[in-house]
């Protein structure tokens, strides 16, 4: 085994003992709120990835899977009169199903499109999820939001632990999950379509089919972490849920990190959400948050459009050339 | 016997006809080449053929099987390849993931194809090695030299094991030792028992390495034999020098 | 049916000022394959533009266009250069990103500017009003579609009658042939571009004579003028008018017939149905890359 390899171990190791101890070692709940939403855009952007990096379909409405797990698990647990604490966690894969079959039914209109069409197609459904929650206003309560149970036996510094965890879960499950896809053929047919769908489709990989399941296993977990949020926030508005721009940091992120690899979303999730969060409580009632958003998002486009993660190994791959060959 | 069989195969781009009853076979473990002046319809033939684009009218029948109206995907499941006029590969790739993505299980049953290791791993080396690109088997597709692409696009068509494959031009933009080298290859497969179907302008390469030929002109079948008939035929030279 | 009717002429009168701008939309699209998400939240920056003018030298909102047209033309070619230039590989996944981020910055700004209170730009006609075969009808509306229409008019002629046109037309079927025959495409993409632009600042008036709006307006905005070019088909300009009365006259209808808080839920419901049954839209080609 390479130094490389033993370092990266030792690196992956390391991220997952901290990961899993964090909250024992940093209990004060403003660390844990940050911790909770900075996992929370590991899980999303990873489940991003899955569809937008590895076929290249850019999907803008992602947001409307993570609205309407929220959405899910918010009247589920109100119609079932599941008591606060840990019980609404186990409605969680409830709402990645209900989440999932959305998915199919969206991704089987929307992918009847390529490339720029199928863009803003999902950015319509977002929209449509979004005027859906605020209409269906005896169902959803509307424009005046949902409330979720609320776990008052958790109190203090504890609150945010379980949520914490949950989230931690979820940020795992997606990473297994795009894990192992990538090294499945099923990945590879993915990374086909990205490359040249036709091509493809002229070596077998049904391409309708692959795309559906890549869209929907990217929503599912999706759905689940909206769920878990709703939960954590006790309270949702169909605006603040089937988000926009929720739906583009996920993006952003994997942008930031690396489109179509493993370790870039997390990345990318881990250096942007605290800034996001920084500005958005500084500088929040005057939308300024806003500018800075925009201002880093065209950086990277125009400076660093294959992110972080490629960048460094085609460094790294350089280097390592230049020493095989003096 | 006949491996492909197509027959009164028509196809029209808004005014224009491209393949206009079209019927012509395949022997099976023949080497067929398609030829034909430029703007005949070889290439549209493939595309119909392959699923690529439907037919308006007109029959495509494999081992007997009418496969008209079926999608790229399922007509390659069932044994028909093909290559591309400027060779086609996953530039963002490497060569070795290229020879791994072909998926010859139909529909959903392709998502739980076996994974990039063991054995179609072997396989693909084996065929890397054949070709003679297995040294470029870890680089990325898209660096590769066009001969290189050509040699890899045909050794990624070859892993579904197809019995059909259509080559539109291997020999296009080729330079001379490569080209001979990509007609052993088609020789070799051949002996192995796969049949081809080539679309060629290089005819030198089709009078040595076809079995027989069919000459389209117009959208038409107009000749077809073994490549010395066809040579001497008269329409076939009026077809090539009058139109 | 008297109620149905009415709305249908008032869909007709508001489809102009859609029709505009998603003319500007599908154009940019048409000539450099990128779809400027931006689009909605430069009408509404060319409203916020037109609201500052009105009110700090008391211009008719109408007339301040003589100002942000040619100020968003610029705006518009400066972006293009900026921004879309500079992409070299992946420009259709990258540039509507990088026009999204276009607009979230521009709605930050207009939020520190204006706050996110809503505003309506104001004219001292904006209540009068005339009869005809006993229809109410609004002059602000009537303005706003004939503005349109001279402006869409304006946009024909330039594209059909001049060689600027041709060049542009040219570019929209085939940029590397139109490379091959002499056109500037990079001169024609930054004009394209810059009048795409500046039909968002009259679009904006029209829009901001007759609807409130917030900085964060231009979410709905987009989407409505998304769907509108999906259903046009990419590109075609004939497409994206045609859509947009289509749009606009379904959704006055379903507003008074079922509930307005579902007129822009049939907007998509429309959009569903093209793409079941017609993906590439009403005047759209079907997008097969080389085979």
């Amino acid at each position: 085994m390479s130094r490389l390899r033993v370092l990266k171990r030792v690196g992956l190791l390391a991220a997952i003992v901290i990961a899993l101890i964090l909250p024992l070692i940093a209990p004060d709940p403003s660390t844990t709120n940050l911790a909770v939403f900075t996992v929370m855009y590991i899980g999303l952007a990873t489940s991003w990835n899955i569809m937008g990096g590895y076929t290249g379909y850019i999907s803008l409405g992602h947001a409307a899977f993570f609205g309407f797990g929220a959405y899910s698990l918010g009247l589920l647990s109100n119609h079932l009169n599941v008591a606060p604490g840990y019980a609404p966690f186990l409605l969680v894969p409830v709402a990645g199903v209900i989440s999932g079959l959305v998915a199919v039914l969206i991704g089987w209109i929307a992918l009847r499109t390529r490339a720029a069409t199928f863009v803003i197609v999902t950015i319509a459904f977002m929209f449509m999820g979004q005027l859906l929650a605020e209409n269906l206003v005896k169902l959803t309560g509307g424009g005046a939001g949902l409330g979720f149970p609320y776990p008052q036996q958790w109190g203090g510094d504890f609150y945010n632990t379980p949520f914490y965890y949950a989230m931690l879960a979820l940020a795992f499950l997606a990473l297994a999950t795009s894990w192992t896809i990538r090294r499945s053929k099923f990945g590879l047919g993915l990374l086909a379509i990205r490359d040249d769908e036709d091509k493809a489709l002229a070596v077998g990989v049904p391409t309708r089919r692959f795309k559906l399941a890549a869209f929907t296993i990217s929503a599912i977990p999706v759905g689940m972490i909206g769920a878990v949020y709703g939960y954590y926030v006790t309270y949702v508005y169909p605006q603040f849920v089937f988000d926009p721009l929720i739906g583009i940091s996920m993006v952003l992120m994997v942008f930031l990190g690396g489109l179509g690899t493993l370790a870039g979303p997390v990345l990318g999730a881990l250096l942007l959400e605290p800034a996001q969060l920084q500005f958005a409580y500084r500088f929040g009632a005057s939308r300024l948050y806003l500018v800075f958003y925009a201002a880093v998002f065209l950086l990277v486009m125009l400076f660093l459009p294959r992110g972080v993660v490629p960048s460094v190994q085609e460094l790294l791959q350089r280097r390592r050339q230049e020493l095989a060959s003096p | 016997m006949s491996l492909l069989e197509v027959s009164h195969l028509s196809k029209r781009f808004g005014g224009v006809v491209a393949v206009d009853g079209c019927s012509l076979s395949v022997a099976e473990q023949s080497i067929t080449g398609l030829i034909g002046p430029n703007g005949s319809g070889k290439t549209t033939v493939f595309n119909l053929v392959t699923g690529f684009i439907p037919p308006d009218s007109g029959e495509v029948r494999y081992k007997s099987q009418a496969i008209g109206g079926m999608g790229p995907d399922r007509i390659y499941a069932r044994g028909i390849g093909r290559t591309f006029q400027l060779a086609r590969i996953f530039p963002r790739l490497t060569t070795l993931e290229n020879m791994l993505v072909p998926v010859r299980r139909a529909g959903l049953r392709a998502l739980l194809s076996h994974g990039q290791w063991g054995h179609e791993r072997d396989r693909a080396m084996q065929m890397l090695e054949f070709m003679e690109i297995s040294h470029v088997a870890r680089t990325l597709a898209g660096a590769l030299s066009y001969g290189q692409r050509k040699l890899l696009e045909l050794a990624a068509v070859m892993m579904a094991r197809p019995d059909l494959v259509l080559l539109d031009e291997p020999a296009g933009g080729v330079n001379p030792a490569l080209l001979e080298k990509i007609g052993g290859h088609i020789h070799e497969l051949n002996r192995q028992g796969v049949t081809f179907l080539i679309v060629e302008h290089n005819m030198g390469f089709v009078m040595n390495l076809c079995h027989q030929v069919v000459v389209l002109h117009q959208g038409r079948a107009i000749a077809s034999g073994d490549p010395k008939t066809v040579r001497q035929n008269p329409a076939v030279l009026d077809a090539y020098l009058g139109a | 049916m008297r109620i149905v009717l009415e709305a249908a002429v008032l869909g007709v009168l508001t489809g102009g000022v859609y029709a505009l701008m998603a003319s500007g939309l599908t154009l940019i699209f048409g000539v450099m394959r990128i779809i400027n998400v931006g689009q909605g939240a430069l009408v509404i920056l060319g409203a916020y533009l037109s609201f500052a003018l009105s009110r700090s030298i008391h211009l008719d909102p109408f007339l301040t266009l003589i100002v942000t047209m040619p100020v968003m033309f610029l705006l518009g070619i400066g972006l293009q250069f900026v921004f879309i230039r500079p992409l070299k590989t992946d420009r259709e996944a990258l540039s509507v990103l990088i026009t999204y981020a276009i607009a979230l910055g521009i709605e930050g700004v207009l939020g520190f500017f204006f706050t996110t209170n809503y505003i309506e730009l104001r004219a001292w006609y904006e209540t009068a009003s005339f009869a005809i075969f006993g229809f109410h009808v609004t002059w602000v509306y009537v303005f706003g579609f004939l503005l349109c229409l001279a402006i869409l008019g304006a946009l024909f002629v330039l594209l059909y009658r001049t060689s600027f046109g041709a060049a542009l037309r040219a570019t929209m079927l085939n940029r590397t042939a139109a490379q091959l025959v002499g056109v500037d495409v990079d001169r024609v993409s930054a004009l394209a571009f810059g009048i795409g632009v500046a039909t968002a600042a009259a679009g904006g008036v029209v829009f901001g004579v007759t609807n409130a709006f917030n900085p964060g307006s231009h979410y709905d905005l987009i989407s409505r003028l998304l769907s509108i070019i999906v259903l046009g088909g990419l590109g075609s300009l004939r497409g994206a008018i045609i859509a947009a009365l289509i749009m606009l006259v379904t959704t006055d209808i379903a507003a008074v017939v079922i509930s307005p808080v579902w007129a822009s839920f049939v907007f998509f419901i429309i959009l569903v149905l093209v793409l079941i049954v017609r993906p590439q839209g009403l005047y759209g080609v079907r997008v097969r890359e080389r085979i």
